[in-house]
């Protein structure tokens, strides 16, 4: 198991090289070490000699990718390249363009992205499933058709629909939450509701529907009818059989989403004005601090390739018929 | 003088490549089987239907060129810089009758105070009359719901009319085809014994007729979804934003379809090394956010577009290029799903018997894969991309509010949902290009996902939901 | 949800209410801000949304009075308005009015209140044997600070010329970007020199470090006394009085500069940029630009007065009501971030924020236009008791034209005419109309009202736009524009030579949503004389880099006034400020040598009737050559709550928020009212849930007996 999870770790690393050559060749491109000067020290009087030095000091002034004038490893060590991506190897994030410790800012600012996510995906995972199993139970009635044809509607329904509206039904109308902002310990509870259930209500359609495919799938197997043939009631049947072995499949889906919770979500972040990871990639995309969103990109990789392992893990524990080789 | 812009000429491309493909798959079975189950679905035809419509005008769009301009000397014919397209041209009306700013749906005052000169010199703060809509009314207070009501009946009768005409005229020539007689056919079709789900079809489309009708007369004198801040006609706007979508849906997947699909069989294929390269190059791709490699390679386009502003010399050539720019890169982060399942197909199949058997024959891999491999994956990137254009029309909304969608002067749903989040504030509250936008996106994805549904049950019995 | 109704519930407060329901007594001042700041440094910091937090820490030597207009200088730390004394080569005095070439330095001697202190802050703490506690720290004593608020033991000092002296060095040092210091250098006697000997020292040993700016002198700025030092200038330059005001000459203690080079520091965020010092009456307590940054009372400040005499109707207005009285009257200051617009603008009309702005959406639901074309608020804001601020700002938007570029710029008469066309067409009072609600002015000439030189009414109309019609301004019909056109040889829009249709190229940064209209807007109107107009929209980096290499042909900018001055304008349009030769912000890059002749004379002159003869020229010189299209002085709405008080714009002071009062009790008794909880519609969703599923509940209970027959 562990000399699994140490192959694997393995197996990252040059994919990991592969995203860092890819941003890094992204951002330089479109981003001199002249623009973010530019756009770091402000846009009254800027002369080409504070340009300069702002290059300076952070590093800027070397070459890209090859240093001509330094000696042994320095060739390579002493560039742009090397001193702003493979530090990211050893999560040392540096500083962004405007003289922040990224590691910090992280570190600091997960926990919002958490207070939305968590709650998001719990609440999330047990109404969808609810949802799932109420129409697979009522299959073939009323309920089952039309709440099908209400998820395929609300599938239809862009997200921006959902926060738009959400905001200014509960925020301004109904006088229940504050519109957005954040605060943190219980106090974030009032901020929070409001994206919860707007991620809640934009993610039901989808879910449910998908959730609904997998307990019927389940009913139909040959051990859900013995166990309907030994007289048990339907309930029971649902809750003993289908909903645990339903579970499978979904928390295994799950399980690869679990890493990237740290990220948070862009949208809703910034729309609710949420302090987290996500409304700090976009802020630093619309600024152009491409420091942060390089190590936004490599973190999210990192986060990514952590959930493949798990699930991969996840899957032995459910199934002990797939074996880790 | 006709224009193509590069993705009118994939469109038209992806059109002749649809039909050809349609005439192939004509003579397969496997894949016409399938196709005869979705005609009969009542639901996947009304939105066949509503989607026809919608590529209707699509297509309309996409055909562009420059106006000539009328001059006096006749020796030469001047054309204007400025790119029309056909659509344009059918939606003159609509196009041109700008009011000055706001104004709501169906109204004849404009939505906002101004200061009026009277005829007597006196000034007055009230809401200036339209410039056109309710023009044709004298006194629009107490006239106006009256004309309103008469057009839409008028636009309701009309477009019953033209319904059941083309009804009669497809029923005809349905008899015609099938040697009956005319009510024997009429009849097989309201009873539903047609191989086609005929009464559905009829129904939409006499529906869409009827609305589209209505939208007709009352688009003479009024503005029917309201204009816009500058007083551009949202609803022409909204139409304009159709093409967009659907080459936002549709290219996207054609643009990645080559790669995936030759990545997808040779990595299945080959297996080893080859599969190695990548599976490491799809894991690479997939793990970087989405989003932030679109923002990074739109801000690429950009500073290409600003060192090459002489290439350019309209906007609508800029704003076509970054539309063709975005498809590829949401082609980049989207083709990986589609190469997933194509491997994992592949690498089934090509343990199969008549697959080794080419093999031992020594047919050559190329071969072996273009012509035993692909035609049996065809069905799995028929639904990935029904299934995909949905999900890539909501995008693309997405996208625009984070300001790294499609060009902000291109029209577009998700441009006019960003530019008219702020109007939610006003009060009172200005709702009409909001509306406008989601019922537009609404109704096409609605359409998309459910015809998308009876696709994919259709050709892949074990996603089949209960 | 059953958790959120129990933690609600124990909130006492109105249940949207963003903050902790203890803090609705308290005198705090709620606003929000959208951008984070990015310089808090002094002598960095050239942004409005950092002056926001600076001005109220930092205390210049000069301020400008809170109520008086047009723009008064008055002291703040300084003990009066220092007055120039001009001496000739050999230090001989001569008199003020002895001519420019005699002068050869200005001396401003400048002597400082005595008793000012600073606020509390480790820099300054020391320990029984008066040595300084935290100025000899190294990474094992920072491993448990993480803010500036985990040292415990705070000191303070006494303000003394020698702080002002030690930040005017900051602007030569190497480390430091100070905005201004290629201007200074102009001016201050020994600055530039300075900066050379410093940079040199910099490069030849890079290890970052404390660099005691106290050991070299600066030739120009000399101390006198603990409370007396003297600046002198190179040449004449009224203009630097008002430069005096701003936070780039506050005062900086040199312990809190050494405290912040320590070794660790930087990489903490703990740093000047970070954890302002300053004298003045509040200090920033909280600096969490991801949520919110709180100013806290300074409890070392002197408490200055608040000012006894105004304007004529400030009396009336009741802004004398604290005169006399001791600043400042509130406790702490809470801003907190909002980026976007719709959530703060809805906040304040819940009354969670104190003051508010008007974006352009929400204007008709505030304001609304009497008969007399006056801005008034409506029922619904009078009902609420928010009340409105009017002021025409001294900025201006214009749309330039690249005057190297060879179809639009040049001397050239068909280019003029063509100018001037595009003048005429543009039409900035609908644009003003649309997009910002009525709220500007469309400008005459560079020089907004409020800054000397600005002619009102007839004499002030620019004649090649306007004319004078029944005692109005009215902007010249688009047949007027036509015929330019035809006598520039554009017939129709269409070069007579080419016969192509003309098409221009307008660039301009982008901004987010709402920039598709106005796009369509100016095509709009370029399309009336038949030009096709290219909008060239591009991110900003991007379009400061075509102005700098001169590739745009038209484009759209603004400058903001730095001080009351026409001098402050002009110099967009002085020949040798060009964008492209010399970096500077001209970025027309427009050049006429008679204008900057006058230019040359007019900078120096004190406000009087030659300086305006001299002025009118120089805008009739501009008005003619058409530089630019003058665009608009937007007109500034605030809004703010009654429980707000001592509100009147300033646009040049930015250390307002001394002077301001808040009544917490109406506040909190407001903000109740405003908030009432609705419920009903959730109940009816729940209960129509339920009618919903009942039949499938009888359903089920109908298989189940099924199943058991």
């Amino acid at each position: 198991m562990i000399s699994y999870i140490l192959r694997r770790a393995m197996y990252a690393i040059p994919i990991l090289i592969g995203v860092n050559i890819i941003t890094f060749v992204l951002f330089f491109v479109v981003n001199t070490p002249d623009d973010m000067a530019r756009m770091h020290l402000g846009m009254k009087r800027v002369s080409e000699a504070a340009i300069v030095k702002w290059k300076d000091e952070r590093g800027y002034n070397k070459p890209v990718l090859f240093n001509h004038s330094a000696n042994g490893a320095k060739k390579i060590t002493e560039t742009i390249f090397f001193q702003n991506s493979v530090k990211l190897f050893i999560f040392d994030f540096g500083r962004s363009d405007s003289g922040r410790d990224i590691g910090y800012d992280i570190s600091q600012r997960m926990w919002p992205s958490l207070a939305i996510t968590i709650p998001s995906l719990i609440v999330g995972l047990l109404s969808y499933i609810s949802f799932g199993l109420i129409l697979a139970f009522f299959r073939g009635t009323y309920v089952d058709i039309s709440g099908v044809i209400l998820c395929v509607i609300m599938m239809s329904i862009s997200g921006l629909f959902y926060i738009i509206g959400g905001q200014y039904l509960i925020g301004k109308f109904l006088h229940l939450v504050p519109i957005s902002g954040y605060d943190t310990g219980l106090n974030a509870v009032k901020f929070v509701f409001l994206p919860v259930l707007v991620g809640l209500i934009g993610g039901i359609g989808a879910s449910t529907r998908w959730y609904r495919t997998i307990f019927l799938e389940e009913m139909n197997k040959d051990y859900v009818r013995t166990a309907r043939a030994k007289g048990l009631s339907e309930l029971r049947i649902l809750y003993r059989h289908v909903l645990t072995n339903g579970l499978i499949p979904i928390l295994t889906g799950v399980v690869v989403i679990l890493p990237s919770l740290f990220i948070g979500s862009l949208i809703v972040e910034s729309f609710f004005a949420i302090p987290g990871l996500g409304s700090y990639t976009i802020d630093a995309i619309n600024r152009q601090d491409f420091a942060i969103v390089r190590s936004m990109v490599f973190l999210g990789s990192v986060l990514y390739i952590i959930g493949l392992i798990l699930t991969d893990i996840s899957y032995t524990l459910v199934d002990p018929r797939v074996r880790l080789n | 003088m006709p224009v193509i812009f590069i993705t009118d000429f994939l469109i038209f491309l992806l059109l002749f490549g649809s039909i050809a493909f349609f005439l192939y798959a004509r003579k397969q079975e496997h894949l016409t089987a399938p196709w005869k189950e979705i005609k009969k679905q009542p639901l996947a035809m009304s939105s066949a239907v509503i989607l026809s419509f919608f590529i209707i005008f699509g297509l309309l769009d996409s055909a562009h060129f420059h106006p000539r301009i009328e001059t006096d000397e006749k020796s030469e014919n001047v054309y204007s810089n400025e790119i029309l397209s056909v659509l344009d041209l059918l939606l003159k009306d609509l196009r041109l009758k700008t009011e000055k700013t706001y104004s709501a749906p169906l109204a004849s005052y404009s939505f906002s105070k101004e200061l009026i000169e009277l005829e007597d010199g006196k000034k007055i703060r009230d809401y200036p009359r339209l410039l056109y809509g309710g023009a044709n009314l004298d006194n629009p207070k107490t006239d106006s719901t009256s004309d309103i009501i008469k057009r839409i009946s008028l636009g309701f009768l009309y477009g019953l009319l033209i319904s059941s005409v083309i009804i009669l005229l497809i029923i005809f020539s349905l008899s015609k085809v099938r040697n009956e007689k005319f009510i024997i056919t009429l009849k097989k079709c309201l009873s539903k014994n047609l191989e086609t789900n005929w009464m559905s079809i009829f129904i939409t489309m006499s529906i869409l007729f009827i609305v589209i009708a209505v939208i007709y007369h009352l688009s003479q004198n009024y503005h029917v979804f309201g204009t816009d801040k500058v007083g551009q006609d949202v609803l022409y706007q909204a139409l304009k934003s159709i093409r967009t979508g659907l080459v936002i849906g549709t290219l996207t997947t054609l643009v990645m379809l080559p790669f995936a699909i030759a990545m997808g069989l040779m990595a299945g294929y080959f297996r080893g090394w080859v599969d190695d390269v990548i599976q490491y190059l799809y894991t690479t791709l997939n793990s970087i956010p989405g989003v932030l490699l679109i923002a990074a390679s739109i801000l690429l386009l950009q500073v290409y577009i600003s060192n090459h502003a002489n290439d350019f010399n309209s906007i609508e050539q800029r704003a076509d290029l970054r539309l063709l720019f975005l498809c590829i890169i949401l082609g980049i982060t989207s083709w990986t799903g589609l190469c997933r399942l194509l491997r994992a197909e592949t690498l089934k199949l090509r343990e199969i018997d008549y697959v080794q058997a080419a093999k031992a024959f020594g047919v050559s891999n190329y071969k072996v894969m273009l012509q035993h491999l692909l035609p049996n994956v065809m069905h799995i990137v028929m639904i990935s991309i029904v299934l995909d254009f949905s999900g890539l029309v909501l995008a693309e909304a997405v996208l625009s509010y984070i300001n790294i969608g499609v060009d902000p002067s291109m029209y577009s749903w998700g441009n006019m949902i960003n530019s008219a989040r702020l109007e939610m504030a006003r009060e009172p509250i200005v709702w009409w290009s909001l509306t406008a936008a989601f019922i537009f996106m609404f109704i096409l994805v609605l359409a998309a996902n459910l015809f998308s549904d009876a696709v994919r049950d259709a050709f892949d019995p074990r996603l089949r939901e209960f | 949800m059953s958790l959120f109704l129990f933690c609600i519930g124990c909130d006492q407060s109105s249940w949207n209410n963003p903050y902790p329901h203890e803090e609705s007594d308290e005198l705090i001042y709620y606003d929000s801000f959208s951008e984070r700041p990015k310089h808090l440094d002094p002598v960095s910091s050239y942004s409005s949304n950092e002056y926001i937090f600076l001005g109220q820490i930092y205390e210049p030597l000069l301020q400008y009075h809170f109520l008086k207009r047009p723009y008064e200088l008055v002291p703040l730390t300084a003990n009066n308005i220092p007055k120039p004394i001009y001496s000739d080569k050999n230090g001989g005095i001569l008199p003020e009015t002895a001519p420019e070439e005699n002068i050869d330095t200005i001396k401003y001697r400048i002597s400082i209140k005595p008793g000012i202190l600073f606020q509390p802050h480790p820099a300054f703490a020391k320990d029984k044997n008066g040595s300084f506690l935290y100025h000899d720290l190294d990474e094992n004593d920072l491993n448990k600070i993480y803010t500036l608020a985990d040292f415990n033991v705070l000191g303070s000092r006494e303000l003394q010329a020698s702080d002002y002296i030690y930040q005017i060095k900051r602007m030569s040092h190497p480390r430091v970007h100070s905005p201004i210091s290629g201007l200074m250098k102009k001016y201050i006697l020994g600055l530039d020199e300075l900066s050379k000997e410093l940079n040199s020292l910099y490069s030849s040993d890079s290890s970052s470090g404390y660099l005691n700016l106290h050991d070299y002198s600066l030739s120009g700025v000399n101390l006198i006394d603990k409370y007396t030092f003297e600046i002198t200038l190179k040449e004449k330059y009224p203009q630097f009085l008002y430069w005096l005001s701003m936070s780039f000459f506050a005062p900086m203690p040199w312990e809190a500069d050494f405290f912040y080079s320590q070794k660790g520091f930087e990489e903490k965020n703990i740093s000047l940029d970070w954890y302002p010092v300053g004298t003045g009456p509040f200090m920033l307590t909280e600096n969490n630009p991801n949520r919110r940054m709180v100013l806290e009372k300074n409890p070392n400040f002197r408490g200055e007065i608040y000012p006894t005499e105004g304007e004529e109707f400030d009396e009336d207005l009741g802004l004398l009501a604290d005169a006399g009285k001791k600043m400042p009257f509130i406790d702490k200051a809470i801003y907190s971030l909002e980026k976007e617009s719709i959530p703060a603008w809805n906040k304040f009309l819940q009354g969670y924020y104190d003051t508010s702005g008007i974006v352009s959406d929400s204007f008709d639901q505030a304001v609304q236009f009497d008969s007399q074309g006056d801005a008034e608020l409506t029922d619904e804001m009078r009902e609420k008791g928010i009340q409105l601020l009017t002021t025409t700002t001294t900025s201006t938007y214009y749309m330039g034209f690249n005057m190297s570029d060879d179809l639009v710029g040049g001397d050239s008469e068909r280019a003029r005419l063509l100018r001037h066309a595009i003048s005429v067409v543009v039409d900035y009072e609908e644009y003003i109309s649309i997009f910002a609600n009525g709220r500007g002015l469309p400008a005459q000439s560079p020089i907004p009202p409020g800054i000397f030189g600005y002619t009102m009414g007839k004499e002030g109309v620019n004649k090649y736009v306007y004319q004078w019609q029944n005692n109005k301004v009215k902007r010249r019909p688009v047949e007027y524009a036509k015929e330019l056109m035809n006598k520039a040889g554009y017939k129709n829009g269409r070069d007579e030579l080419s016969g192509k249709p003309l098409v221009l190229n307008l660039d301009t940064p982008a901004a987010g949503p709402g920039s598709k209209a106005r796009f369509d807007w100016l095509r709009k109107q370029f399309a009336k004389i038949g030009i096709n107009l290219v909008v060239r929209a591009t991110d900003y980096n991007r379009f400061q880099e075509k102005m700098r290499k001169g590739t745009a042909q038209i484009f759209q900018w603004g400058w903001n006034a730095d001080y009351p001055d026409p001098e402050n304008f002009f110099f967009l349009l002085y020949g040798p400020n060009a964008k492209i030769d010399h970096n500077g912000e001209n970025a027309a890059n427009y050049k006429n040598k008679q204008f900057d002749l006058l230019f040359d004379q007019m900078k120096s002159m004190k406000n009087s009737s030659d300086r305006k003869i001299i002025i009118d020229q120089m805008v009739e010189l501009v008005r003619y050559d058409a530089p630019w299209l003058w665009g608009y002085h937007p007109v500034g709405f605030s809004l703010h709550h009654d429980w707000y008080r001592n509100a009147k714009p300033n646009l040049m002071a930015n250390n307002t928020l001394k002077y301001k009062r808040i009544d917490p009790d109406l506040r909190s008794e407001k903000r109740s009212i405003w908030n009432q909880p609705i419920w009903w519609p959730i109940v009816l969703i729940i209960f129509i849930g339920t009618i919903i599923l009942l039949p499938a509940f009888f359903l089920y209970r109908r298989k189940e007996n099924e199943q058991i027959i």
